[in-house]
């Protein structure tokens, strides 16, 4: 049994996953992820460890895809498409879903708008999804006669899942991304005493043991309602799918309660659709939601509406949540851009960013930004950081090592100093 | 191995399996057609049904007018109609350890198993199964709740009575046995007990036996069971279709290798092509709503109703039907319809790419938006004020016993403008309609049973080739209507076997491996010996450590040390103390030989039997037998243990040792 984190990824930055699993002879590739501070070769996974022994889809069995953020699924059609890999590539059914969608969004940001070449193409991205085979949550997927693998739910977004290699005696279990609580829209992850011999654990928030959940949203609510009072515009940057959603919930129910008058934008194309696969996925929600979506589709906005890019320079309080959610492009580093100069402005962070991009800089104290053209920044409008990302903490992380019962943990995708905390900690307690 | 079979029902299956220390109980099918024999429930009172003639006996006696009616020839009880249980005395049913569910027409009796049994167990379904069966169960128990009735008839039911009346009542079988409905507290309490599960999710039972659901093409959710241990496999086939509807294909591949297959729900109507069915049905509703008349469309509130709305989906525009609305009324329509939208991992691979766009699966999305498909929960309220004429009506129950069904019988009946269409194949539709008659309404029968007929079935089993079939014994032989087409019946080698309600089953099978682990350290200790050309034998001395029915051979302990120490031994709990070995034997002994080294040895009058299992070879002097068989030798003479040992030497002369 052997794992190896191919190129500065997944193994200690949270960056990209790509993960290599040797185990009882077989070979399994977790997660194929990009990199969003680098916008060079850097960004992809090296493959070279692989191809320098031949072929790809000769020395890989299956690759195992966890969720459809891109750092876990960015450089897919990159590897299959343009390295070559034919091989199986499973995914539950909402990550198959979105995850083409995702990919095409990115592509489009990358090529159309910056320019750039030597990108895989939107051909590619539909020939890579067409090797992508769906798995249900707990389905035993024989890949051949010897290795089996399993889906456990992981909440953290729509469809991510944990997953369970095997073969003969000997497993291993992969996390993804997986949170411990469920959140307003998410269950919380889940896996049976399945005792492997590896345990891969995710670990962002290694030495944080988060307040309640509670604390935060009340916290998070109360800043975005003090911002619209004094009239400011609050830019809330997200990726489309996930926290946006659990975020929404938030806000209308707020705004229903508060009776409050300010508008709420959601930044149009992907938003709506990605509205739309939570309805449909509904199964992969909480209990809650899903018990009660006859009744009342928790995904259907009252008070939030589609924003056009006009509405950014209008007069007055208003909220828009924008794509991408690291303020590396597009529109929400558009608005982020306009609405920096003014101190009654307030842009919130719902989310880790990865280093290089303008969300880490900011968050990180810089107030003066070198933009595209040499043009200086001046960010006056308050910045705050919200850690609602749906990643274990290092509570859940400990739960999750009690329910499984590995015999070996390793904690990937997050940073040294916090990783080697941890370790101590599960040391002490198993 | 034991089949319990606790239903007479082929459709609504319900057995227990007894397999490996393990009681299994498959689908939980609740027999309703013993509702037929009751008067249906109005909403708003009936002057019809309620000026109906009470029944007399031949000899004049009146004393059970009050129970039984009269109604064109055919008597009904008027009261709470009743269902026909599975058996319950058949074995105790609290020693269940789980039920096992295949769709959702399936589990209806659950609620009676689970609550009123002693059941302690854990019931597995998938999740559309378990959601589509809770809104059948509520709208059952809706129709029936809604419409108190004072009168609950049992006199009827005395079995000295019971011979007198006339068929089908006289026929009925074990209506001391038929209840009333559960109610909805109980089936909260049952659906509580389920464990959701997913499609070739391996679940262990004990550690002695896997049991894992594969998709089975008949309904949402629906699956087929694979129950097995490490060498004994049984397929428990229930509700299974090849036809491409909605729901996710069959998966035939993995039933393959079954040493029995258990095979139930078969199409109803085996002569009838689904396909044609459909455009029947199409067909018929357009001719009477195009002659200003109304369509009823007595249904389930899921199932073939979205294949139908889908076909009518297609159909409306070209068949200039776009004014004509459509209602579906059911206390559960709503969330049928929604529920339909969400369950993409279950459907066929053409609705799956829907959602991926992302749109819903089924098109009566649209139907609804463009407002040519409403649903109500009942015909008060806003159905009233909406309700337009000529139209078309989807409600239940396909019996027409109870729900808004009996209302539109009543509306509509007089009119021979109007037609029922019956889609359902769960009931005879002349049955049905018998408490209605005379009826002007046009009846089409249309039975739409998208499950294996027979052909599909042989095709089936000669691809998964199972050595034993066991099933209803209605599939072995033709239709009791059609006895000259011995084509509808099932047709393999071995012919199958055969069970009917309250019967008890041996199946064909005996168990003869159990798997063991050998702990590697004990594995390196192993000396081969290759006693034949590619058989080699080894011996193992070792401790059989068996937990949670899976079993462990571990180092035998070391020889206990000499006790050195004045602390008492202690004595130990899992290892026993270790014998010297004996030398293991082999070999067989042939007979001739084996008398010719008798009579060297001075014995003279050896005479020698032929029996069923081998030799029995007489030492008549000595009033002494040596009994030969396949596995065992025994040596039986009495009181002379010199003569014995005398034997056994010679015996062993022929065996090898190791």
């Amino acid at each position: 049994l052997s794992v190896f984190c191919l190129g500065p990824g997944a193994g200690q930055d949270v960056g990209r996953s790509c993960i290599l699993v040797s185990i009882a002879g077989k070979n399994v590739m977790l997660d194929c992820g990009m990199h969003m501070g680098y916008n060079d070769d850097r960004r992809f996974p090296d493959f070279s460890y692989i191809t320098q022994n031949g072929r790809l889809t000769d020395f890989l069995d299956c690759v195992i895809i966890s969720h459809f953020h891109l750092d876990h699924c960015g450089a897919l059609p990159y590897f299959s498409e343009m390295v070559g890999y034919d091989g199986p590539i499973y995914m539950t059914h909402p990550t198959k879903a979105i995850c083409p969608i995702l990919l095409e969004d990115y592509r489009k940001i990358t090529v159309d708008k910056k320019g750039e070449t030597n990108f895989f193409t939107s051909q590619m991205i539909k020939d890579c999804m067409k090797k992508v085979v769906a798995v249900h949550l707990h389905q035993t997927v024989q890949v051949d006669e010897e290795l089996e693998i399993k889906a456990y739910y992981a909440g953290h977004v729509l469809g991510a899942a944990m997953f369970q290699i095997k073969v003969g005696c000997e497993s291993v279990v992969y996390t993804g991304d997986y949170n411990m609580t469920p959140d307003r829209h998410l269950g919380a992850a889940w896996i049976d005493k399945c005792r492997p011999d590896l345990l891969i654990s995710e670990s962002t928030y290694a030495t944080t043991i988060r307040d309640s959940k509670r604390c935060r949203e009340r916290d998070f609510l109360k800043k975005v309602h003090e911002t619209v009072e004094r009239g400011g515009k609050v830019l809330i940057p997200v990726f489309a799918l996930g926290r946006a959603q659990e975020l929404c919930i938030l806000l209308e129910t707020f705004w229903e309660r508060m009776n409050l008058k300010a508008p709420i934008y959601f930044s149009t194309g992907l938003t709506e659709k990605a509205n739309h696969y939570y309805k449909l996925f509904i199964t992969w929600t909480n209990q809650k939601i899903r018990k009660t979506f006859v009744q009342r589709n928790m995904f259907e906005f009252k008070h939030i509406k589609a924003f056009d890019r006009a509405f950014a320079d209008n007069p007055g309080p208003m909220v828009v949540f924008a794509t991408p959610g690291m303020l590396h492009a597009g529109q929400s580093l558009q608005i982020f851009r306009k609405w920096a100069g003014n101190e009654k402005n307030m842009v919130i962070m719902p989310g880790y960013c990865v280093q290089g991009t303008v969300g880490h800089k900011i968050l990180s104290g810089q107030r003066k930004l070198e933009m595209e053209g040499r043009q200086i920044l001046e960010v006056k409008m308050q910045v705050e950081y919200m850690s609602f990302s749906a990643h274990a903490d290092a509570k859940g992380i400990m739960q999750l090592i009690r329910q499984a019962e590995p015999r070996n943990v390793l904690l990937v995708h997050g940073e040294a100093k916090k990783m080697e905390f941890l370790k101590q900690k599960i040391e002490q307690e198993f | 191995f034991f089949q319990y079979c606790l239903s007479g029902h082929p459709t609504l299956p319900c057995n227990v399996l007894k397999f490996k220390s393990t009681t299994i109980m498959l689908d939980c099918g609740l027999d309703m057609t013993s509702t037929l024999n009751f008067l249906p429930l109005p909403l708003v009172q009936s002057p019809r049904l309620s000026k109906l003639p009470g029944w007399v006996l031949k000899d004049g006696s009146t004393f059970l007018d009050k129970e039984l009616k009269e109604c064109s020839g055919h008597v009904f009880v008027d009261s709470v109609p009743e269902f026909c249980l599975p058996e319950t005395e058949l074995l105790d049913l609290s020693t269940v350890d789980v039920i096992l569910i295949s769709n959702y027409h399936c589990m209806m009796a659950l609620p009676y198993i689970t609550e009123y049994t002693g059941f302690t167990g854990t019931v597995y379904a998938t999740e559309p199964t378990v959601q589509i069966g809770r809104l059948l169960m509520e709208e059952l128990v809706n129709s029936i709740e809604r419409v108190p009735k004072a009168q609950s008839a049992s006199m009827w039911k005395n079995k000295e009575v019971q011979r007198l009346l006339p068929a089908p009542l006289k026929d009925a079988v074990e209506v001391s046995m038929w209840r009333k409905c559960y109610t909805m507290p109980e089936v909260n309490a049952a659906l509580s007990k389920i464990q959701l599960v997913g499609y070739s999710q391996k679940i262990e039972l004990f550690g002695a036996v896997q049991v894992t659901p594969l998709s089975s093409g008949y309904a949402l959710g629906s699956s087929n069971w694979i129950i097995q241990s490490h060498y004994e496999k049984v397929s428990y086939v229930s509700g299974s279709s090849l036809l491409t509807t909605h729901p996710q294909p069959m998966d035939q591949a993995s039933l393959k290798n079954s040493d029995v297959l258990i095979l139930t729900g078969l199409t109803q109507i085996p002569t009838a092509n689904p396909d044609g069915m459909v455009g029947e049905f199409c067909s018929n509703l357009a001719m009477t709503v195009r002659n200003g008349g109304n369509v009823l469309v007595p249904c389930y509130p899921s199932g073939v109703i979205y294949d139908l709305l889908e076909c009518l989906y297609q159909y409306i525009d070209s068949a200039g039907l776009s004014n004509v609305p459509f209602y579906f009324i059911s206390p559960v329509a709503n969330s049928s319809l929604e529920f339909s939208q969400i369950f993409a991992e279950w459907l066929c691979h053409n609705k799956q790419t829907k959602v991926y766009l992302p749109e819903p699966p089924f098109p009566h999305a649209e139907l609804i938006q463009t407002n040519k498909l409403k649903h109500y929960p009942s015909i008060h309220g806003d159905f009233s004020n909406d309700f337009k004429q000529p139209c078309v009506v989807f409600t239940g129950h396909p019996s027409l016993r109870f729900g808004d069904v009996v209302h539109f019988m009543e509306l509509w009946g007089k009119s021979s403008l109007n037609t029922v269409i019956f889609t359902e194949p769960d009931f005879s539709y002349l049955d049905a309609l018998a408490p209605y008659q005379p009826l002007a309404m046009k009846c089409v029968y249309c039975p739409i049973d998208t499950r294996l007929n027979f052909i599909q079935v042989s095709k089936l089993l000669k691809e998964v080739q199972p050595l034993h079939v066991v099933c209803p014994e209605q599939y072995t032989q033709p239709p009791p209507t059609q006895s000259h087409r011995t084509d509808l019946m099932i047709d393999c080698q071995p012919p199958p076997m055969s069970y009917r309600r309250a019967e008890v089953l041996t199946l064909p099978y005996k168990r003869r491996y159990e798997k063991i682990e050998i702990m590697p350290e004990l594995a390196d200790s192993l000396v081969p010996l290759e006693i034949k050309p590619g058989i080699s034998l080894a011996t193992v001395s070792a401790v059989l450590h068996t937990k949670d029915n899976k079993h462990v051979l571990q180092l035998p302990p070391k020889p206990p040390q000499p006790a050195a120490s004045k602390k008492r031994k202690r004595v130990s709990d899992d290892v026993p103390e270790c014998k010297p070995l004996k030398p293991l034997l082999s070999g067989s002994i042939p007979v001739d030989q084996f008398v010719q080294t008798l009579e060297k040895h001075g014995f003279s009058d050896v005479k020698v039997e032929d029996t069923a299992k081998g030799h029995i070879v007489l030492l008549q002097e000595a009033e002494t037998l040596i009994q030969i068989e396949e596995d065992s030798t025994h040596i039986i003479c009495d009181n002379d243990e010199p003569l014995r040992v005398k034997l056994r030497d010679l015996v062993l002369k022929f065996l090898q040792k190791f």
